[in-house]
């Protein structure tokens, strides 16, 4: 089961707290609600990021690593923490697996060299690690700076790394939580669309849970897991993949490395886009189904970032036309030969209940009642789970061992040269979100438009002032954008946004380096030059 | 120690069973209080308020500058109880009970410093959206008029110096709870706080600049809490100012805010089916009512037509 292993109330109640890639201040504003009250009450906070973030303002000790150097700064810590003799030997023994193959691995990480190849002073890396290891409980929590990288899942795993080595997971205020981004990006996995999952995260080359699927839906499901995003676009490359069918997804202008992806979906047989609103991919499209707003114009269910299940309430009706996601669903269905009935959102979510074991107890009533329910809730006596991972230290243990995972740093991609010597990162601003396709629509006196952040140092360096218009080149392609400065970044570091694809495509110079585990494309690590531009 | 280096992952196919359920540590026990109020004897455990303890018996007790979510800071003076052998009243929201204290509640002295309070505040303050004052005055038959028509006032132009937020000071009661939702109690962005002295005191930002040039995020969680309307969304300024703002014909639903992975409910308050305001239940476990800058104001997007001027009652939305 994948998620967040802790509640929002232990993050008040825990004694230390690492962001690390995330800027929760301002990409998560509420959860840094909960992050101060820990604060408040005393807790030490470290903000692991590139950038001297609104978050990392509030931090005891900011982190500046080098874009990318994540886990030579992990393993540098799990080096000091074993070495020090901080490390929780009796957990380790206890519930872990593959304790030495890790430890011959970090051997090699020392301050030093991690101090070289992430940019932070071997002394701060110290002290976080014997302030992390020692703290009696302690929550590491993330975003998009670990996981949108070539090695995604190895960022993610030196982190779980370090909770198993200390104990810092699976008791009450310790834990490992990934932020999530999107308001169901956590329930849309745990209900399977992923491509390895059906609902409840059960796996399907597991031949006995397929047939309980196959059993209760009276079909045929295909027994191997499917494509990743980036893998479709690599099977249209290969012209594997002609058809898509796209529901509330801009890849158009989301997509890293932009011109790959226009190209390929210009190169699709047949386009089908389910939106609110015509995006850049709707079009695209051949056809196009206009689709209601599910967070206020249906009911349902969403997951948020720390497992609760939440309902969703139709608050006003949709536009003329406009019809809900599930009613367009069942009419596909019904064209292709499936009669499902009408759709009823409880019903929908009863037949979940039905079949994924993790959402068992939750009916519509007790989700009224208790404010929502964290899974897994198997039943209609059980109160949901605050925290994952209890298991771990049940005596004796109960399930298998959590394993280390030996995993080396690996620098980005998009190397730094004499031809693209800066730093391009991306990511959100406060008021602003994703492709703006939503948040474009309301006034906000904090927008302001696409810019090149950097620091005044490199404004210096390549001669460019405060609003000037540069050409910013990529190994893939160029942008024109006005140039801001922004004292939160080093020397050497720029920073832009995706929130306004019609003024400035950003994802023009992203890289499509592709984690291999998890899809995800290093929209964090672009390398970059600053030319002068002439308006035409 | 010994090196389970060999042993197997977890296999990813196979369910992993379950462990026992996860409790929170057992808050720590607090002993129980002894205290009469209004004559009847109650228990409530140690670090229970007063209001706390009158609300748990149904005593109906006023407030203004307290609100569940925020410290109180005890400046309006409205839930001022009598405890006996004190002196002075006491503010029932922020003193505990002690054992054996007796509280009269509605006493003749309470009653009159209740009324006094309500009087001088709405003798000076605009309380003509501010509609638990104006109820409270009718329970303590306040008449700020008997002040005169000379009476000081706050009155000044409001200030509307932004597309998302109205302030109109001429309606402030100087409540502080504004402050504490911007402060510490919530927002940690602390861009306003009480400036000047005395009759000439007013929430400002510092030196007074607009909104847009000091540290506001436009949270919007200094609205949530303003008791009186002096902090109003722009979109209900609006439509008030046009007349066309009519709460008995809107509802409000929860839903989950669409955008980052918090999951922040969203109270949605519709009139003729368009959005006119947004909140946050002040009970709700990951809120505690207070929203950002996209969740309070992010939702134009499912509305074309603005709910500003006259109302769009027929008007069906563009299905662009």
């Amino acid at each position: 089961m994948g998620g967040g292993t802790s509640s929002y109330r232990e993050i008040e109640e825990t004694d230390l707290i690492i962001l690390w890639g995330s800027n929760a201040r301002d990409t998560h504003p509420i959860f840094f609600h909960h992050v101060l009250k820990g604060v408040h009450n005393g807790a030490k906070l470290y903000v692991v990021d590139p950038r001297r973030t609104a978050s990392a303002q509030w931090a005891d000790t900011w982190l500046g690593l080098d874009v990318g150097s994540d886990i030579s700064l992990a393993n540098a810590m799990a080096r000091e923490i074993i070495v020090s003799g901080l490390a929780n030997r009796q957990f380790i023994e206890h519930s872990t697996s593959g304790f030495g193959g890790y430890r011959a691995c970090v051997e090699a990480y020392t301050l030093e060299r991690a101090e070289r190849e992430t940019g932070v002073p071997a002394a701060v890396i110290r002290e976080t690690a014997h302030s992390y290891a020692t703290a009696k409980h302690a929550q590491i929590c993330w975003t998009l700076g670990i996981t949108e990288h070539h090695n995604a899942v190895d960022n993610v795993l030196a982190l779980l790394n370090l909770a198993l080595l200390t104990g810092h997971v699976g008791r009450y205020a310790s834990g490992l939580n990934p932020l999530r981004g999107q308001n169901n990006v956590q329930g849309g996995g745990d209900m399977g669309a992923i491509p390895d999952r059906l609902p409840g995260f059960q796996h399907v080359e597991n031949d006995e849970l397929r047939a309980k699927f196959e059993k209760a839906w009276g079909v045929k499901i295909p027994p191997k897991r499917g494509m990743n995003l980036s893998a479709m676009f690599d099977a249209m490359e290969r012209g594997d993949l002609t058809a898509l069918y796209v529901l509330g997804e801009n890849p158009a202008d989301s997509e890293a490395d932009r011109h790959r992806a226009l190209k390929l979906l210009n190169g699709l047989d047949f386009l089908l886009v389910q939106d609110l609103f015509l995006t850049k991919t709707a079009e695209l499209a051949d056809v196009v189904l206009p689709a209601a707003a599910g967070w206020c114009e249906s009911e349902g269910t969403v997951t948020n970032s720390e497992r609760r299940v939440q309902r969703v309430r139709r608050a006003i009706d949709p536009p003329p036309g406009v019809r809900d996601d599930t009613e367009i669903l069942y009419d596909l269905a019904r064209r292709l030969g499936s009669d499902w009935g009408t759709p009823v959102s409880e019903n929908i979510w009863n037949e979940v209940r039905s079949l994924s074991p993790m959402h068992g107890g939750m009916s519509y009533q007790r989700l009224e009642e208790l404010d929502g329910i964290q899974w897994p809730c198997y039943d209609e006596s059980h109160p949901g789970e605050m925290y994952l991972h209890s298991r771990l230290w049940a005596e004796p243990l109960v399930g298998p061992r959590a394993p280390f995972s030996v995993v080396e740093f690996e620098p980005p991609v998009d190397s730094l040269d004499e031809q693209f010597p800066l730093r391009l990162t991306t990511g959100r601003r406060l008021d602003s979100y994703n492709t703006g396709v939503q948040t474009g629509r309301y006034s906000s006196p904090l927008r302001r438009s696409e810019s090149l952040d950097l620091s005044p140092e490199d404004g210096a360096r390549y001669g460019v002032v405060e609003g000037e218009r540069v050409r910013i080149r990529s190994r893939r392609g160029s942008v024109v954008a006005p140039v801001h400065y922004d004292t939160s970044l080093r020397p050497g570091l720029a920073f832009m946004t995706m929130h306004f694809p019609d003024e400035v495509a950003t994802n023009d110079l992203t890289i499509d380096a592709v984690d291999p585990k998890s899809g995800t494309s290093e929209f964090k690590a672009t390398a970059i030059r600053i030319e002068k531009h002439q308006e035409n | 120690m010994s090196d389970p280096t060999n042993a197997a992952a977890p296999n990813p196919l196979i369910p992993i069973p379950r462990g026992p359920v996860p409790l929170a540590p057992p808050a720590a026990a607090r002993c129980q209080i002894e205290i009469t109020i209004d004559g009847r004897k109650l228990s409530v455990p140690e670090g229970t308020t007063l209001l706390e303890a009158a609300r748990s018996i149904a005593i109906d007790t006023p407030t203004l500058c307290y609100l569940e979510n925020l410290t109180p800071v005890n400046v309006c003076r409205v839930c001022v109880v009598e405890l006996e052998g004190s002196r002075t009243l006491v503010p029932a929201c922020s003193r505990k009970a002690e054992p054996g204290m007796s509280i009269q509640t509605d006493s003749e002295r309470v009653r009159l410093s209740r009324k006094l309070v309500l009087e001088f505040l709405a003798s000076s303050v605009d309380t003509s959206t501010a509609p638990a004052l104006r109820s409270y005055m009718e329970r303590y038959d306040a008449h700020p008029e008997r002040f005169g028509a000379s009476a000081a006032t706050v009155a000044q132009p409001v200030k509307i110096d932004n597309e998302l937020y109205v302030r109109d000071y001429g309606k402030c009661i100087l409540c502080y709870k504004c402050v504490e939702a911007c402060g510490e109690d919530a927002q940690n962005t602390f861009a306003i706080a009480v400036a000047g002295r005395g009759f000439a005191a007013g929430i400002s930002t510092e030196f007074e600049i607009p909104l847009p040039e000091s540290a506001c995020v436009y949270c919007g969680n200094c609205i949530g809490v303003c008791p009186t309307g002096a902090l109003m969304f722009k979109s209900e300024f609006d439509m008030r100012q046009a007349g066309s703002w009519d709460e008995s014909r809107q509802t409000q639903t929860d839903t989950i805010c669409p955008y980052c992975g918090v999951g922040c409910t969203l109270t949605v308050h519709q009139q003729d089916n368009q959005i006119v305001r947004v909140t946050s239940p002040l009970d709700q476990q990951v809120t505690d009512g207070h929203l950002c800058i996209k969740g309070r104001f992010g939702w134009q997007f499912v509305q074309i037509t603005a709910p500003a001027g006259p109302p769009p009652a027929s008007t069906p939305k563009d299905a662009a």
